[in-house]
């Protein structure tokens, strides 16, 4: 048993620097996330018909491309950011790690499928 | 661990008070929005797949159990907008004294329900295209 105390052993170690970070890039994608959200949602119900070719067509063009990738990125990022605080709030112990490693894992292949799939179409290759 | 006094802990506020629930609600939602970022993945994967898998994958995803939690999807998206507007708001220092918050949580609660009936008449009324 060490009789140093819990603050002994920590003083002189310094901070991690992370600080606010988690929570600044939480505020930052949910201000990105208000337009980008709403412009998706209103896109989807705006569409003249959900039939592959209307889908493709808007999917091709260069700037919903280009944003749905953006919603995509922001929104992975956004969920992996809250998904991870309510596990860290409610599972303790071994458990824990193992959710959140398995919740990034997930959330890095939503990222990496979604963007691929844009992409796939955008360079026309789902025609 | 030493025995030392504890800080304030869940026993010390009032649960019932709707400013309460409307931050566990936000938290729900959230989650909600995550499985629903699942169903939009698998939908662009599907449109990157071909016509053939595209219809295959709209026959899953225009079935009644998809269209119920399309209606909770625009449920959960409509609060965690504006409660996340509200969270945006607070953290300006802004709107956090408690009569202020009460007012917020129930304009959160009213604004949210208007937005899922718009979303749900846009999306399901007669005229609109097969979602």
């Amino acid at each position: 048993m060490s009789l140093r105390s819990p603050l002994g052993k920590v003083l002189g170690r310094g901070s991690a620097k992370e600080g606010v970070h988690h929570w600044w890039v939480q505020r930052l994608t949910s201000v990105a996330l208000v337009p980008l959200t709403v412009w998706f949602v209103v896109s989807l119900l705006t569409l003249p018909s959900l039939d592959h070719v209307a889908v493709l067509s808007w999917m091709a063009h260069s700037w919903t491309a280009l944003f749905l990738i953006l919603f995509i990125l922001v929104a992975t990022w956004h969920s992996q950011l809250g998904v991870r605080v309510v596990v860290e709030d409610y599972i303790h112990g071994g458990a824990k790690t193992l959710t959140l490693v398995a919740l990034t894992f997930i959330h890095a292949v939503l990222a990496a499928a979604g963007v691929f799939a844009v992409l796939k179409v955008a360079f026309g290759g789902a025609a | 661990m030493p025995q030392r006094p504890l800080s304030p802990h869940l026993g010390v506020y009032r649960m019932y008070r709707y400013s309460v629930l409307s931050s566990i609600t936000n938290r729900m939602t959230g989650l909600g929005l995550s499985i629903g970022l699942v169903i939009l993945v698998y939908w662009l994967m599907a449109v990157a797949s071909g016509t053939a898998a595209y219809e295959r994958a709209l026959g899953v995803l225009s079935s009644p159990l998809f269209k119920l939690i399309y209606g909770v999807l625009f449920f959960t998206f409509s609060y965690h907008l504006v409660a996340g507007v509200r969270h945006l708001i607070w953290d300006t220092g802004h709107g956090l004294e408690r009569a202020q918050s009460q007012r917020s949580a129930w304009l959160l609660g009213a604004v949210s329900v208007l937005l899922t009936i718009g979303f749900i008449y846009w999306a399901f009324c007669p005229g609109a295209h097969q979602s």
